[in-house]
């Protein structure tokens, strides 16, 4: 079973990352982009094959190692192979 | 004091530091590979600068999970001095020895360069060498150095005295201009509750002999050597 975690900075905590896209958006002439905010994305092949139980693992994951609940959100879908 | 220094995967800045500890001390620093486990006899332990793990993940996210940590956890809650010192700061905030975190500067610039100090309090076993409210000059050498925690968080730091060191002009004034990574209130370096741990993001060790362009930070090292 395939999990994909998704990391982002929290609400609030700047993102100078995606604020550089944004601007360089704005460069190449797209126009109507508002606020970029910029992440990461961890796919875990997991040997677990229980959907719940395979989401549990990788939120303890995330909370332990791979998101910083400082600063950043987390959010984990499971996928069936 | 007896010191050892802590080796990580990617780690650069040990040598430097053990230099400039054995100037003030006179002793060799014993050097701790991460994968020890047995602090015992030290009295502070200190996490140099560098890339540990290539910065993979977040800065110091994977050396703040290596098997030497839940020694330095121990030793930290045994009352022994920490000192951490840029990608050693990001450790110690990753292993939530100190709060906070680095995000990536303001500038998105990788910052190497000169900047001064404001010691905010000279009552600690790192600074009572210098004087309150004065200013030193270090160096700068980061991409991910811009303080953040929580305003509750700060407000307790700045509550409770754990700020060690702002950004600041040479005077000492307090400016945006002056706190060049984006810190929030131009944390350079704060305290744990107990003022034994210590994190900070530029580079003391790197100014310690004036062969070396100046001796600013030599004082820290000559208070850590002094302390029994």
């Amino acid at each position: 079973m395939k999990a994909i975690v998704t990391v982002m900075l929290k609400d609030g905590v700047l993102d100078p990352q995606g604020k550089a896209i944004g601007q360089a958006l704005g460069t190449l002439g797209f126009t109507g982009v508002g606020d970029v905010r910029a992440g990461k994305v961890i796919v875990l092949e997991l040997a677990e094959t229980d959907p719940s139980q395979a989401k549990a693992a990788a939120e303890d994951m995330a909370r332990k190692l791979l998101a910083n609940t400082v600063i950043e959100s987390f959010n984990v879908t499971v996928q069936p192979e | 004091m007896k010191t050892g220094i802590v080796i990580f995967p990617g780690i650069n800045r040990e040598r430097d530091m053990a230099i400039a500890l054995k100037n003030s001390s006179g002793q060799d620093p014993r050097m701790i590979w991460h994968k020890e486990t047995d602090l015992s006899g030290l009295d502070l332990v200190v996490l140099p600068g560098g890339f540990s793990f290539g910065d993979y993940l977040r800065c110091g996210a994977m050396a703040a999970r290596s098997p030497v940590m839940a020694a330095i956890h121990a030793h930290a809650a045994r009352g022994g001095y920490i000192l951490g010192v840029c990608n050693g700061f990001q450790i110690l905030t990753e292993a939530g020895l100190l709060p906070g975190a680095l995000l990536r500067n303001a500038s998105l610039r990788f910052l190497s360069m000169d900047c001064h100090l404001r010691v905010e309090r000279n009552d600690t076993v790192f600074t009572n060498r210098y004087q309150a409210g004065s200013t030193f000059r270090a160096v700068m050498a980061h991409g991910d150095g811009n303080y953040f925690a929580e305003p509750e968080t700060l407000d307790r730091l700045e509550k409770d005295g754990l700020v060690a060191f702002r950004y600041a002009a040479p005077s000492g004034d307090i400016s945006p201009e002056a706190n060049l990574n984006g810190s929030a209130r131009s944390i350079a370096g704060i305290y744990s509750p107990n003022r034994r741990v210590l994190g900070l993001m530029p580079h003391p060790e790197d100014l310690v002999d004036p062969m070396m362009g100046g001796a600013d930070g030599k004082p820290l090292f000559d208070a850590i050597a002094a302390a029994s």
